[in-house]
């Protein structure tokens, strides 16, 4: 394959829309007659519905139709489920899990604050919404479950009477004897962290808008999702309808970051009310409904220790985790799995034991948030290795040094599996080299003498660092048709769907390469499900691998078949034709130039000589990614901690990391930006607060915050290219990565800041209030008062 | 997210606004630039029957300074005081980027961010600190409330129902007075978690002449250092009693706690954050503020 | 409650009936189909509706329709040339200032009014404009080159 542009930091094909206003979102669909509506949703956070009185709704001028469960129950079929166990991962791990049903409508209790009760159809959003204010709901509360541990205590209430407990999924799994290591260590530490809620929030919030076809018996929904494939099982399901009746599109949508990957109640609930009300019918999500309907992440306990000798080799680590589920357990095994597999990360430790208990609470349910289980292990992890470097009076880089894998060990296997059930083997990187390229572009041993320098004046300075190994790009597949038009130029469907990471552009320069035409040929579709019938989405990191490798190999079928039709075109031998930039020449012939256009046309029938094929220039290709492949970065943070108001400033934050070959050089390091400052938000700033009621205190962006230009800084980045050697063009995904360290390179930084006083650093976000009280800890267990 | 239904009038003379809102009673709102109350609106925690939009009304946009009075009419933008201070008031200059963004300084008014009360908002306190007076007009006419009795609780004032509030009145500092200003907030221009807004001028013999001080997000409305202020007036002003003045100060307040912040955080930092910006105001003594 | 208003936007007069509850970002996406204007939060945090009102960046999100009525407003769909780009929005295609497009149109706003006043910024004062709008996509970092960007290109313009 020529790379003329894989590898380019070309500017992206979809970015003039957006720039001129000219994209299309959900909520910018606009249909004849179309119906808004609006939700009726749980104030409590689990109570018993006894009556809902719907009438004075109706009689509101405006309204079109108000529906209850009773009213939709023909199509209320239990959520679809994602998350099951894999063969190869029962055969090794003894998983106990537990998947109730969620129902798109309360039939008879509400079990988070924010679900929905009722819908209101009517002529505009604001008269939906007055609807709402007039349907009338008798709750009778019940107990809540405010936290997850609690819950999980045998007196608990228990939410799901037919279980006995509030345990959804509880499994152990580990090698190597944890026991003898820690009796023969001789250091051991040991602590707690408390990994807290936040959540992807995208810009845009979420939205559908479904049109029903009388004519055809067909249904067309729009849907804000990541995953236009999976929501279409869902409709097929609950209406009985098959695949092909039932398009969903995913137009333009305003990011995601795992938050629109869920399958949600409106998906359904908007559909039906079209086929009902023979009306079009939009819902856009507001902000109040998106923090709490919207799901949530995060949201984890660890107990974690380590063992180690005197000079710093690991010996073991054990953990004990508690997920907050939320009410429902629609992502099983996903991200308790997901925790677990990533826990030691670059790290050579050879033993393990883990424990993790997935609990159900009465809160807006815990789904996959950009990293899904990996900024919270890597937070315990890395937070237990600073512990352990303090108490063997190391300097956290060199005890880091010391245990990180390099690349002479791999492929280097995890005596565990993967959560695809395949073994988990790193292939490719290394991360002592990973380690030590952050440490010299942050020029580590200068902070060091500067910290140092900057104390005795009082300024309290601090150095975090935080690697991660993360399994990116997740099979079993996704697909991709390439067809050529009359003009030689390509349409390239797939089921990968694009919020924003630019796979106009990156699958474009894949298709172009192989194809051997100029990347403005090439036309990508993704997110619509009747321009491909399989597909499975965009989350996990997963679409430059799987579907970049379908469409790799789709668009050399169809160049093997343009080099078919031109070979015989031209009466050349097919080893002797050339493609490139759209022009087919025979080598050594200069003169036999001829436009991409020329053979397609010699092609079809009507201009075809006898015996040249048909104009078939198509091929569908669904790659099967055999397991994951292995992404790796160092990231360092540097903060000013003010002891006088706890306020953390950060000053500097820098990320060395591989994921293998990159398409798009500029693409990838803006998503590198872009996770970094999830991560700050998740380290300094972001959280969904309950009360002891779980009453949801977040319900705007006044509560819930968003970090602003002004609490980042630059984002430094270095690259390092181990090509993966599980696809064909040696690719890894990097779409999580940037959010999964800051947490943890923060929290450790803080703690360096704040080394003097004794601060010991156990939950985020660090906002000045936690830190003040972390001082006053430090100083309670008789630190140096700040 | 779409507001409750109200009725709409846009008088066109101070009369009829009044007349409005003596109509509406107290169902009735005013709306200046609408960046807190159409939140609200749309969050359907406020649910006038009727909005009374004043930004048609004339002669209500003039900023005057006059024998060290500064008036900012009900419709002064906040963007526009904060254009007027460049070059001419670093302490407003200073505030000002710590309230919320452009694009809301350009629609909020002044006066409609003083009488809004929010306990966290740096304007209220800078009203107190500058001992300022809000003009209100109502049905029987014009009268002056001097800042420290305008305060009542959270979102509440001592504004009747019915009146309006058509100006706001700053104290600017005397020639060589020192200012200081600090706050913490989670984010550059949210509400403060706990902020101090600072004046001082000195004596010839360097004792402090004038102390004034405001507290904001420490109660539930803004707060004088009255203590503060007592233990510097007429003393040399050295760190100790600096520090002593801030805690003194800080000592009677009474805050809240919220998700962002527990109350005795911010009585703490209210402290630290006094003893700053006294400390910046006097290094700024002879400077102008 | 029905009102009509007169308003100019993006140079053309419009006279429509408006609810009175309605916001300026609904009148311009529905009233107008200028859905380039987009709606994050609908309480003035986020930043994504900001359009210019008489010349001045204001959220549509915190402004009646009605309140519009005799002023002049500029939306994204009127920043670019029929063809092409303005200089701003050519600066954040170059340095891929943007990912999901969803924040982008209230930035780019808020930047023309910002390079107007401030044409050769300081980084710091393009951080702190930028801080009236949550981008969830990017991490600012290209934003602010892209801003960087675009204030030299202007300046270039401005001298040719």
């Amino acid at each position: 394959m020529g790379a003329k542009y894989f590898g380019a930091s070309v500017r992206r094909k979809e970015d003039p829309r957006y720039l001129r206003g000219e994209g299309r979102f959900v909520d910018d669909i606009k249909l004849a007659g179309m119906l808004h509506a609006a939700f009726v949703r749980s104030p409590h956070a689990h109570a018993r519905i006894v009556a809902i009185r719907t009438e004075a709704a109706k009689r509101l001028p405006g309204v079109a139709r108000v529906f209850t469960f009773a009213d939709l129950e023909r199509w209320m079929k239990p959520l679809p489920l994602f998350g099951a166990i894999p063969p190869g991962l029962a055969a090794r791990v003894d998983v106990t899990m537990k998947q109730p049903h969620q129902l798109a409508m309360c039939r008879d209790e509400a079990r988070h604050v924010g679900e929905i009760v009722a819908m209101v159809v009517a002529g505009s959003r604001a008269v939906a919404e007055d609807g709402c204010e007039l349907v009338e709901v008798d709750y009778e509360p019940l107990p809540v479950l405010a936290d997850a541990e609690a819950a999980a205590r045998p007196d608990a209430p228990v939410l799901y009477p037919d279980w006995g407990d509030n345990i959804a999924l509880s499994f152990k799994t580990g090698f190597g004897d944890v026991e003898a290591a820690f009796r023969q260590a001789d250091a051991r530490v040991r602590e707690r962290f408390t990994i807290p809620r936040y959540v992807g929030m995208p810009i845009e919030t979420r939205g559908v808008v479904a049109q029903w076809d009388p004519r055809d018996g067909a249904l067309t929904t729009w849907n804000g999702t990541q995953v236009v494939h999976f929501v279409q099982q869902g409709l097929v399901a609950a209406l009985g309808l098959p695949p092909h009746k039932i398009r969903v599109i995913a137009p333009d949508v305003g990011g995601g970051f795992g938050t629109k990957a869920n399958g949600y109640p409106e998906d359904l609930l908007i559909p039906a009310a079209a086929i009902a009300t023979r009306r079009p019918v939009k819902w856009t999500e507001d902000r109040r409904e998106h923090m709490m309907g919207s799901a949530h992440a995060r949201a984890q306990v660890h107990d974690i220790e380590i063992a180690a000798r005197r000079d710093g080799t690991m010996l073991a680590v054990r953990d004990r985790i508690w997920v907050d589920l939320g009410a429902y357990n629609s992502w099983g095994i996903v991200l308790p799995y997901n925790t677990v597999a990533h826990l030691l990360g670059p790290h050579r430790v050879p033993s393990l034991d883990v424990e993790c208990r997935g609990v159900v609470t009465t809160k807006t349910p815990n789904a996959p948030y950009r990293g899904a289980g990996r900024p919270e292990t890597v937070f315990a992890m890395d937070r237990i290795v600073d512990c352990l470097a303090r108490e063997l009076s190391m300097d956290p880089a060199e005890l880091r040094r010391r245990n990180y894998l390099s690349e002479a060990d791999l492929p280097y296997e995890l005596q565990i599996p993967y959560r695809d059930g395949n073994p988990l083997v790193y292939d490719s990187g290394d991360f002592k080299a990973g380690l030590e390229a952050a440490l010299r572009a942050v020029g580590y041993e200068a902070l060091r003498a500067e910290q140092a320098r900057l104390r005795e004046q009082g300024i309290h300075r601090g150095i975090g660092i935080s690697s991660y190994v993360e399994g990116t790009a997740i099979g079993p597949y996704e697909g991709a048709t390439v067809r050529l038009d009359a003009s030689g130029h390509a349409v390239v469907a797939t089921g990968a769907c694009c919020q924003g990471q630019g796979h106009e552009t990156s699958f474009a320069q894949i298709a172009a390469d192989a194809l051997g035409i100029p990347l403005d040929w090439v036309t990508i579709v993704g997110g619509d499900t009747a321009a491909i019938p399989f597909g499975v989405g965009t989350f996990a990191s997963r679409s430059a691998v799987n579907a970049g490798s379908s469409i790799h190999e789709a668009s050399g079928r169809v160049k093997d078949k343009l080099v078919a039709a031109a070979a015989a075109l031209l009466a050349a031998a097919p080893a002797d034709i050339e493609l490139a930039d759209g022009v087919v020449t025979v080598r050594g012939a200069p003169g036999s130039a001829t436009p991409l256009a020329r053979v397609i046309r010699a092609a079809i029938p009507t201009f075809a000589r006898p015996g040249v094929a048909s104009p078939d220039f198509e091929a569908t290709v669904y790659h099967h990614q055999p397991t994951v492949t292995y992404t790796s970065a160092t990231h360092v943070a540097v903060v000013d901690v003010d002891p006088g108001t706890g306020a953390v400033k950060l000053l500097r934050y820098l990320v060395a990391h591989d994921c293998g070959t990159v398409i798009n050089p500029v693409i990838v390091e803006g998503q590198i930006h872009g996770g970094v400052a999830q991560g700050v938000g998740g380290g300094l700033l972001e959280e969904m607060v309950y009360d002891e009621q779980a009453q949801l205190l977040t319900g705007t962006f006044m509560d819930y915050l968003v970090p602003t230009a002004m609490e980042l800084p630059a984002i430094e980045t270095v690259h390092l290219e181990y090509p993966s050697p599980r696809n064909p063009l040696g690719m890894k995904g990097i779409g999580e990565g940037g959010a999964i360290s800051p947490p943890a390179a923060i929290a450790n930084a803080v703690e360096d800041a704040l080394q003097p006083f004794g601060v010991r650093v156990t939950r985020t976000p660090l906002g000045p209030s936690v830190v003040l009280d972390l001082l006053d800890q430090a100083a309670a267990r008789g630190g140096r008062p700040a | 997210m779409k507001p409750a239904p109200f009725d709409y009038v846009a008088p066109a003379t101070l009369d009829e606004a009044i007349g409005a809102l003596a109509t509406g009673g107290d169902d009735a709102k005013v709306l200046a630039g609408g960046q807190s109350l159409i939140p609200m609106l749309a969050l359907r925690l406020a649910r006038p029957a009727l909005l009374v939009d004043i930004n048609r009304l004339r002669g209500l946009d003039g900023i005057r300074e006059a024998s060290g009075i500064l008036e900012i009419g009900a419709l002064v933008r906040q963007r526009a005081l904060e254009r007027w201070a460049a070059g001419r008031s670093p302490l407003f200059s200073e505030v000002f980027r710590a309230v919320a963004h452009p694009p809301i300084r350009n629609r909020g008014t002044v006066v409609g961010n003083v009488v809004h009360a929010d306990p966290a908002s740096e304007l209220p306190a800078v009203l107190l600190c500058l001992e300022g007076v809000v003009v209100a007009r109502g049905p029987r006419g014009e009268r002056m409330i001097p800042a420290d009795r305008f305060y009542r609780a959270p979102l509440t004032t001592a504004l009747d129902g019915n009146e309006l509030a058509t100006a706001v009145r700053f104290t600017l500092p005397p020639a060589g007075a020192g200012w200081g200003f600090a706050e913490v907030s989670r984010r550059h221009g949210d509400f403060a978690l706990v902020g101090v807004v600072a004046v001082l001028t000195r004596a010839a013999d360097g004792t402090v002449a004038r102390a004034r001080l405001a507290f904001f997000g420490a109660g539930g409305t803004p707060v004088r250092g009255v203590a503060a202020e007592r233990a510097l007036e007429g003393r040399a002003p050295t760190p100790p009693l600096i520090g002593e003045a801030a805690r003194a100060a800080a000592a009677g307040l009474s805050p809240d706690g919220d998700i962002h912040a527990t109350a005795a955080y911010r009585r703490r930092v209210a402290a630290t954050l006094a003893e700053r910006t006294l400390t910046a105001a006097l290094a700024r003594c002879g400077g102008g503020a | 409650m029905i009102k009509s208003i007169r308003v100019i936007v993006n140079g053309q007069e419009h006279e429509r009936p408006v609810e009175v509850r309605g916001t300026l970002a609904d009148f311009l996406r529905e009233d107008l189909d200028l859905t380039g204007t987009h709606v994050g939060c609908e309480h003035g945090v986020c930043g994504a509706c900001t359009v210019l009102l008489d010349g001045e960046p204001v959220r549509a999100c915190l402004m009646l329709a009605v309140q519009a009525d005799g002023h002049r407003v500029e939306t994204i769909e009127g920043l670019a040339p029929a063809e092409g780009l303005h200089p701003i929005q050519e600066a954040f295609w170059a340095k891929h200032g943007l990912q999901c497009g969803y924040c982008t149109p209230g930035i780019i706003m808020s930047a023309t009014a910002f390079l107007r006043d401030d044409p050769a910024p300081s980084r710091g004062a393009i951080r702190e404009m930028l801080a009236g709008h949550l981008c969830r996509c990017t991490g600012y970092h290209f934003i602010v080159e892209a801003i960087e960007a675009a204030a030299r290109a202007l300046a270039a313009d401005n001298r040719t």
